[in-house]
């Protein structure tokens, strides 16, 4: 079928959706119940799985029509699982019965997800983690500690990937699970960040049990998948509004406006290299996605993440040097924590701080160079201490 | 014709454009030409006309073009800016063809428009402009029915073109007149430049014949309009030779060994080329959009357009002060090619405004009188 007739197809179907439930009226879970139904949840999912099997692009078409009708945005109220555990799921889930008993209740957001990937001791080296998997019969035993989970001590399940075999190279003895978040042996403790704000946990294994049919993969595949993972996270981290102006530089420029008395040529000029930068940004991300349709994403995608984390961390130091003494001042550390308010939705002084976090979260500024350099412009890596080596054998600390 | 999207005839276009430039302007001939006399071979320049068909791709087939957009003609010019090629692009193609296209049609208008587009002459903008805008208040030239008397200096091409474009005050007002440099009245003085691949001259006009092409209605009209076709072509020039160093200080990464490893697999190296590969694609991205919004009306050209000079000067200067770096002494040598495009980039960079220019050309239009339609909140000091 040609793109065209998709597309009307896809049109079609959210127009439909759009009439039978009102999203004004109907409760979310039953309206992207509904969007489900209709293959409107990821257009490119086979049918029956919460997709129509068309072209990934069309995906626009049905969101400009549910959202345009005043539907909710999904990924924001299940990121981890739109952006991050459908894909997987989809790819590599063991049968279809399984992807079915997850999908539906994750687009519906009646089921939550988290990601279990980062610990203590494996940031950016995240395949030397240490939380292990070991095999009792049909099921998997998992003992570690996971932390900056987001969401944990609200989701149903957990993305997580963990030490099937310490024997071979970190790479290959990894293997990827989904654990049941309300299931014995599992503790979610929240972790406070220098805001004030936990928006994130740390999580303790002590012999929880996971059915092998949860696993995703094959055994000592992990790696494979979790890369899945993680350049679906990238994506939705790095993409950005396509509207001129809009996004966080929105916050600097109505700042600029408001606090005439505050203006001088410097900061209209610091003001301005910023602006430059997020519209160059912005224009790269619609460039990038007139390449997607047409071939795959082309190297526009991966810088996404990259300057976007940095743009945050430049716009908020501008908008504290804009507002001078008045900045320092804040409205208390425990603001905001007991009604589950989030950093972005504080004030700018706490935007200021959280925004330390962007080129660290989803992979360091440091690491997504390292990528550009060696995926995109296919420079040589660099050395390892611990290639080869069996992970048992690796020093850490 | 949406945005970034790139026909098959372009991409054909594209790898026409590279073939001819890989033959003709080959570090080697570049080299060669930019130290003759005149700096470039008019019989390459006449293939690229008559031949090729690329100076002048988007002039309607009216106006005896190819009638294609200034997308195919943005597609041609990176490729010839990744190479230096050496000519009067800047005045000919940048700037005169499209302010003879924004004119009324008429004899000497039309019959210039036809060379140019073939390669049988060339021509040079003699039109002084603020940052790449018009500004009739410095037309120093005047006219004295049709004699042109006067000075212009710093004339990109003005010493090897055929024709000068002369924007000068007469009774009525500024209009704009055709010179032909070879007359009487004339005077050319080429002028040693710090970019040996574009030439500047400075001309004096002592009562010199010319013809008018376009009248003081309409003449502040068609240069507003060829500085901004002008300046969204030199950003693409700049695309174009800003992609070639990072390409070339990219091999050099990969095969330069030092402590017995390519010094590319180095974070310092590899960082640095990895913030390079970022600015070329913004680059990139702001300036084929500044071509788009001139094509098809999408955006504002005079926005676009300064925000396209604005980040693509940056980036060519940055590209080529690192690609330098990345390279080490050999960088540094008259005998490597990055010092071109290192004089090249400065070049580009002030040519129809800088960088800052722009910036402070975009801050009057976005920021200065910017209304608030939702005051951010900023803590004032109150536990709540």
């Amino acid at each position: 079928m040609s793109n065209h007739a998709d597309a009307e197809r896809v049109a079609e179907r959210a127009r439909g959706v759009v009439a039978d439930h009102d999203p004004k009226t109907v409760p979310i879970p039953d309206y992207l119940g509904a969007c489900y139904d209709a293959g409107l949840s990821w257009v490119h999912f086979p049918e029956g799985l919460g997709g129509l099997g068309v072209s990934r692009g069309l995906q626009a078409v049905a969101d400009r029509i549910l959202q345009g009708a005043g539907g909710p945005v999904p990924l924001g109220l299940n990121p981890m699982g739109y952006g991050m555990a459908a894909p997987t799921i989809r790819e590599h889930a063991q049968s279809e019965d399984v992807k079915r008993q997850w999908l539906r209740p994750l687009a519906t957001t009646e089921d939550l997800w988290c990601q279990l990937f980062s610990e203590p001791g494996a940031g950016s080296d995240l395949a030397g983690l240490a939380t292990s998997a070991v095999r009792d019969g049909g099921e998997w035993v998992i003992n570690g500690q996971k932390v900056w989970t987001s969401l944990a001590h609200r989701a149903r399940w957990g993305l997580l990937l963990a030490r099937s075999n310490p024997d071979v190279p970190k790479h290959k003895g990894l293997s990827y699970f989904v654990i049941d978040m309300h299931g014995a042996g599992v503790e979610t403790r929240p972790l406070r960040q220098l805001t004030g704000q936990a928006e994130f946990n740390e999580v303790y294994f002590t012999d929880a049990r996971i059915p092998d049919k949860h696993r995703l993969g094959d055994v000592g595949n992990g790696w494979n998948v979790a890369m899945t993972t993680l350049m679906n996270e990238r994506t939705a981290l790095g993409g950005s509004g396509s509207r001129r102006g809009a996004g966080t530089i929105a916050d600097a420029t109505a700042l600029w406006a408001s606090r005439p008395e505050r203006q001088t040529p410097v900061l209209r000029d610091r003001l301005t290299q910023l602006w430059l930068r997020s519209e160059a940004q912005r224009l790269t991300s619609e460039r990038s996605r007139a390449a997607a349709t047409v071939g795959g994403p082309g190297p526009e995608g991966s810088i996404g993440k990259l300057v976007g984390a940095e743009l945050n961390q430049h716009i908020y130091q501008w908008c504290m040097d804009f507002l001078g003494p008045e900045g320092l001042l804040y409205r208390g550390y425990e603001q905001g924590a007991a009604t589950g308010e989030r950093d972005w939705q504080g004030p700018i002084q706490q935007k200021f701080l959280r925004s330390r976090a962007n080129t660290i979260e989803g992979g360091t500024s440091e690491v997504m160079r390292n990528i550009l350099g060696e995926r995109i412009l296919g420079l040589p890596g660099d050395m390892r201490a611990d290639a080869g080596m069996p992970w048992k054998e690796i020093p850490r600390g | 014709m949406a945005e970034y999207r790139f026909t098959d005839e372009q991409n054909q276009l594209r790898d026409a454009v590279r073939k001819f430039s890989a033959d003709h302007f080959s570090e080697e001939k570049v080299r060669q030409l930019m130290e003759s006399d005149p700096p470039f071979d008019p019989k390459v320049w006449a293939r690229l006309g008559g031949e090729l068909g690329v100076l002048g791709l988007s002039v309607p087939e009216a106006d005896g073009g190819v009638g294609g957009t200034l997308v195919d003609q943005a597609v041609a010019i990176e490729e010839l800016g990744a190479r230096l090629a050496c000519g009067p692009l800047f005045g000919t193609v940048y700037l005169a063809i499209p302010a003879l296209v924004a004119a009324s049609s008429g004899p000497a208008r039309d019959e210039l428009l036809g060379d140019l587009i073939e390669g049988r002459r060339t021509a040079a903008a003699a039109v002084v402009d603020r940052a790449g805008v018009f500004d009739p208040d410095a037309v120093t030239v005047t006219a004295d029915g049709d004699a042109l008397s006067g000075t212009v200096t710093q004339v990109v091409d003005g010493g090897i073109a055929d024709v000068l474009l002369v924007a000068a005050r007469g009774s009525d007002g500024v209009a704009l007149y055709a010179v032909d440099t070879e007359v009487a009245g004339v005077q050319r003085t080429p002028l040693a430049t710090l970019d040996l691949t574009r030439s500047e001259a400075n001309v004096t006009f002592s009562d010199a014949p010319a013809q008018v092409i376009a009248g003081p209605d309409e003449t502040a009209r068609i240069l507003d309009y060829a500085l901004q076709v002008g300046a969204a072509l030199l950003a693409v020039e700049q695309v174009g030779a800003a992609q070639h160093l990072l390409d070339l200080s990219v091999e050099y990464a990969k095969s330069r060994l030092q402590f017995g490893r390519p010094i590319g697999s180095f974070q310092g190296v590899k960082h640095r080329l990895a913030d390079l590969l970022v600015d070329v694609e913004h680059a990139r991205s702001t300036a084929y959009h500044a071509i788009w919004a001139l094509t098809d009306g999408s955006d504002d050209p005079a926005l676009a357009t300064s925000v396209a000079q604005a980040v693509c000067s940056a980036a060519l200067s940055h590209v080529a002060t690192d690609a330098i770096q990345v390279h080490g002494g050999i960088g540094f040598t008259w005998e490597h090619q990055a010092h071109l495009y290192y004089k090249r980039a400065a070049t580009d960079a002030v040519l129809l405004g800088g960088a800052e220019e722009h910036r402070d050309r975009v801050a009057a239009m976005v920021l200065d009188g910017a209304t608030i339609d939702r005051v951010p909140w900023v803590a004032d000091g109150t536990a709540v």
